[in-house]
């Protein structure tokens, strides 16, 4: 219903806009994902206590009705014309009782992430990527947000050694067209100005898959992506 | 007797061979042989002789830290082409100076397998350095970060003792070095470094009079180690969240957990009884 009114919406708009299209589509699954395990917080009572009565499950494959697939990140990989400038507005990754929200951020090459502690505790904030600058800051209770920038693309995971079942990741991409899907599975990148492009979908367990798409003008593509449960 | 002309030319190629390895394994400016090695700078060169000799066993021809004797080493060889380095004076997540790695050839890194390289002298020193600079395209596209500023130390005093003490609770060092600093926290079990190796957190009870930090001994040292955490680890650095008073008496207070080792601060807190005022108290 909601991915109709986006339609009618993107139809109104898009045509007032020269050579805008849109790329939509729905990312799924095929075949029986292993249950997430419930996380064991014991080692911050605090946590334990909080998430007691709905245990967190880890969340590596995060699932949705009609086998949709989440946290799954929608990009254009190749085609994309020139390199967009990173926005000036900040993107934030917070840590609240022992869980990384949201447990996947994009941010652009650039663009200034801002991480948050709401929890009464430490928290060490602890990225390990191969390109970028790998570092592992701590932020005490009630400290200021850190603020932090990646200049080159690539997913990067993120960890608090201190509460080891805390992972996230860090998207870091170049273009600005990207879509991060949640529990329904769709995505959708819309101002595509006509031309060839290659669509690339990331999960952090199932890895890529591309699509190559060519954009003539005012249109709505739909391409579809499915990865295999491990 | 008739030597086959192809018998003599493996032979010569054996020999060839042979005296180029020989060569690289005395290589190095103490044996006076240089190995030419394309793309590298005469002090890289040099570097690359002394690596063959006195390194690869331990970080691997490709600076990796596989070397043949990886597996039996805990903390593992540092791996180069990440240019992440533990001991420096830089902050997190920058490149470390000459002459923060000057000091851990020249010092060794205590409770690890790297030994002090003291005895190879200074201008060997500088050629490893330019050398393991070429195992990671960081040194070539950044520079090393601007150090973190050390005011001059406080006087060690109670009061600052007891301060430190309260740093100390506030920071939650006690997570993983536990509440009297013996690497016992509540996490020490679940540590693991970035390359996925488990890693015990420092027990400051451990130390004695001759020991010595990873990455140096004195206060200055410490006093840089939290607040440029120790990178590859899960030590992370305090550099944003604690303010150089603060740190000075986060080090005083850091020396009286070294109970079998002798310290100025110790003796302050001999003298005022050995109670440390809880905080508010």
């Amino acid at each position: 219903m909601l991915k109709k009114q986006i339609f009618l919406i993107f139809a109104m708009v898009f045509p007032l806009l020269a050579g805008a299209a849109t790329v939509s589509g729905k990312v799924t699954y095929t075949g029986a994902p292993t249950k997430p395990e419930p996380l064991n917080m014991a080692a911050e009572p605090t946590c334990q206590k909080e998430h007691a009565s709905s245990p967190v499950a880890n969340e590596s494959v995060v699932t949705g009705p009609n086998n949709a697939l989440a946290n799954v990140v929608v990009y254009v990989s190749a085609g994309d014309s020139g390199q967009a400038k990173a926005p000036a507005h900040p993107v934030t990754y917070d840590q609240k009782g022992c869980q990384y929200i949201p447990h996947v951020v994009v941010v652009q090459a650039n663009q200034d992430l801002k991480i948050t502690n709401d929890d009464h505790f430490l928290h060490n904030i602890h990225p390990l990527p191969k390109l970028n600058t790998e570092w592992n800051k701590a932020q005490p209770a009630g400290a200021p947000p850190i603020d932090v920038k990646f200049d080159k693309e690539e997913f990067i995971p993120v960890n608090c050694n201190i509460h080891p079942w805390m992972h996230g990741y860090f998207v870091v991409l170049k273009t600005s067209h990207y879509s991060l899907t949640k529990d329904n599975g769709s995505f959708s990148l819309p101002d595509l100005p006509p031309g060839k492009y290659t669509i690339t979908a990331w999960h952090e367990k199932y890895g890529k898959q591309t699509q190559d798409v060519t954009i003539s003008g005012n249109e709505t593509k739909t391409i579809d992506f499915s990865f295999k449960a491990l | 007797m008739r030597i086959n002309r192809k018998t003599m030319f493996v032979g010569m190629i054996a020999l060839a061979l042979g005296s180029t390895l020989a060569s690289g394994q005395n290589a190095g400016i103490s044996s006076g042989y240089i190995t030419w090695y394309d793309g590298l700078n005469l002090s890289a060169q040099r570097g690359h002789g002394l690596y063959l000799r006195y390194c690869y066993g331990c970080h691997g021809l490709q600076g990796n830290g596989k070397g043949e004797n990886a597996p039996f080493l805990d903390p593992k060889p540092r791996d180069f082409t990440a240019a992440t380095f533990k001991c420096r004076s830089t902050p997190t997540g920058t490149l470390p100076l000459d002459s923060d790695l000057m000091r851990t050839l020249d010092q060794g890194i205590s409770t690890s397998g790297m030994p002090s390289w003291r005895p190879l002298g200074h201008q060997d020193h500088m050629d490893l350095i330019a050398y393991i600079k070429t195992f990671s395209q960081r040194w070539k596209t950044e520079k090393p970060g601007t150090p973190i500023k050390i005011p001059p130390e406080t006087a060690v005093t109670m009061d600052s003792i007891n301060h430190g003490y309260q740093v100390f609770q506030k920071l939650e060092c006690a997570k993983c070095h536990g509440p009297g600093g013996r690497g016992d926290g509540p996490a020490a079990d679940t540590l693991m470094d970035s390359k996925n190796q488990s890693i015990r957190p420092y027990d400051f009870a451990e130390a004695t009079n001759s020991s010595r930090f990873k990455c140096g001994e004195t206060n200055e040292d410490l006093y840089r180690i939290f607040m440029t955490g120790l990178d590859g680890t899960p030590m992370p650095s305090y550099a944003d969240q604690v303010q150089p008073n603060d740190a000075w008496d986060l080090v005083h207070f850091l020396r009286t957990l070294q109970v079998n080792r002798h310290s100025k601060e110790r003796d302050v807190l001999k003298e005022a009884g050995g109670k440390i005022a809880a905080p508010g108290g």
